[in-house]
């Protein structure tokens, strides 16, 4: 039988969107945590493009990138499919979840800057969150898929519940629900799925952590 | 299963290259529409109204966004002439790493290449070179990135070649010199009609680029 193992750490919204894409499907997987800071030799040889997590790694051969991951996931086990199946809602299904692929960043860039560069990073988020009031969730859609998750939805995490972590130990304020009604909805409704709900890492262990990391990088920048 | 199709694009984009490579590769007819974008058509706006950008592929009145969407799409649509996404869901997935790769890359760098000076494009050359390298061992022995055909990363990188020269001139190197084995592929895929009649002059580029410097001010 193929083995599936999942090289991951547990902060990583990236590796998240894998073990929901798993567990949704129902495929079992051995997960291996990396400590991110002493990469193990393995990490490095699956993945020496880009030296990041996750890497899937089917049968032997790893497949980098999460949204690659993803789609790879989604085309060997069909069960609970996580993109439309008509050409053309899946091109838009794909324009969103490159759209948050490139966006997303901006929410870490929140906790690893100060001054002027947080300030462009917060106006990014901000407007990020504008369009998917605007333009993506439109329809009184319960989730981006539909009635159901779909990769879309999986694509926007770090808007669920990445910001709100950071938003609290930096003091910064972008997502308001009475701004953002339909956004606020689908958060509620997102994190009410079983698999998500169970499977989001602790969020007073996340605050913890990020400060830290925000401490020491803001510090390393001054010296 | 043609029905109506339009493409909005601009001349000198690599993005909207990659749409009328794989457009050529199926020989599909379509319209060509060229936009300025000092003054985007109410068309453009209308179909992207999210980043307000060319490419845009319209089919029987509905958008599809993002280059690297059109040319998927366009291989799902089309997919029995001349396919260019693998269909082994394994390769499949090499292939979009690269792609991906190439999108996070080489637009960058190349942009960095002719918009900076100094210590800042010398280290943008050198990743831009160190990015190619790694793709010269992506490709090995093969003909195309795609094997025996071209094919999806094809697609997405030889629209970059029009704008070498510009590279080079702004930063006075040789892309040949450093990665010999790119621009062969480089040739093999311009013998293409798909390709040869995708890709604007590379002279034609670099005097557009000397045009955007002066306003960029970096002249």
């Amino acid at each position: 039988m193929a083995v599936v193992k999942l090289f991951g750490a547990w902060l990583s919204p990236y590796v998240y969107k894998v073990i929901w894409a798993l567990k949704l499907k129902g495929i079992p997987y051995e997960y291996i945590e990396e400590d991110l800071s002493n990469k193990s030799p393995l990490l490095l040889q699956y993945n020496p493009i880009h030296k990041k997590v996750p890497v899937l790694v089917h049968d032997g051969k790893p497949i980098c990138e999460s949204i690659v991951i993803l789609r790879y996931i989604d085309e060997i086990w069909p069960q609970n499919p996580l993109l439309p199946a008509d050409p053309h809602e899946r091109a838009v299904a794909l324009f969103w979840i490159k759209f948050a692929d490139d966006k997303s960043p901006f929410i870490s860039k929140l906790y690893r800057t100060d001054g002027e560069e947080q300030q462009v990073a917060a106006k990014e988020c901000f407007e990020m969150l504008e369009v998917i009031e605007g333009h993506a969730l439109v329809g009184e859609k319960k989730f981006f898929g539909g009635d159901e998750i779909n990769m879309v939805d999986i694509a926007f995490c770090s808007v669920a519940h990445w910001l709100g972590v950071i938003e609290g130990f930096t003091g910064l304020k972008i997502f308001e629900p009475h701004k953002f009604p339909r956004l606020n909805s689908w958060i509620q409704n997102f994190k009410s799925i079983p698999v998500i709900k169970d499977n989001l890492p602790d969020t007073d262990k996340m605050s913890a952590v990020l400060k830290r990391r925000r401490e020491m990088l803001l510090a390393s920048k001054s010296s | 299963m043609a029905g109506e199709l339009v493409l909005l694009d601009f001349w000198p984009s690599p993005f909207g290259m990659r749409s009328r490579i794989a457009l050529a590769e199926k020989g599909i007819p379509y319209e060509y529409r060229e936009e300025d974008l000092r003054n985007k058509s109410d068309l453009l706006l209308q179909m992207n109204p999210v980043h307000k950008k060319i490419p845009v592929l319209i089919h029987n009145g509905k958008p599809v966004c993002e280059s690297v969407i059109q040319v998927q799409y366009i291989d799902e649509v089309w997919h029995d002439k001349a396919p260019l996404i693998p269909s082994d869901p394994y390769q499949r997935a090499v292939a979009r790493f690269w792609v991906d790769f190439i999108d996070k890359k080489i637009y960058e760098l190349g942009s960095k290449i002719w918009k900076t000076k100094g210590e800042e494009q010398a280290n943008a050359k050198k990743e831009f070179i160190e990015c190619l390298k790694l793709l010269e061992g992506e490709l090995g022995d093969k003909t195309y990135f795609g094997g025996e055909s071209l094919g999806y990363v094809d697609v997405a990188l030889v629209p970059f070649y029009s704008w070498f020269y510009a590279y080079e001139k702004c930063g006075d190197f040789s892309i040949e010199a450093e990665c010999p084995k790119m621009i062969a592929w480089v040739k093999r895929c311009m013998q293409k009609e798909s390709v040869a009649k995708s890709l604007p002059d590379q002279e034609k580029v670099y005097e557009f680029i000397l045009q955007l410097k002066k306003v960029f001010g970096s002249e």
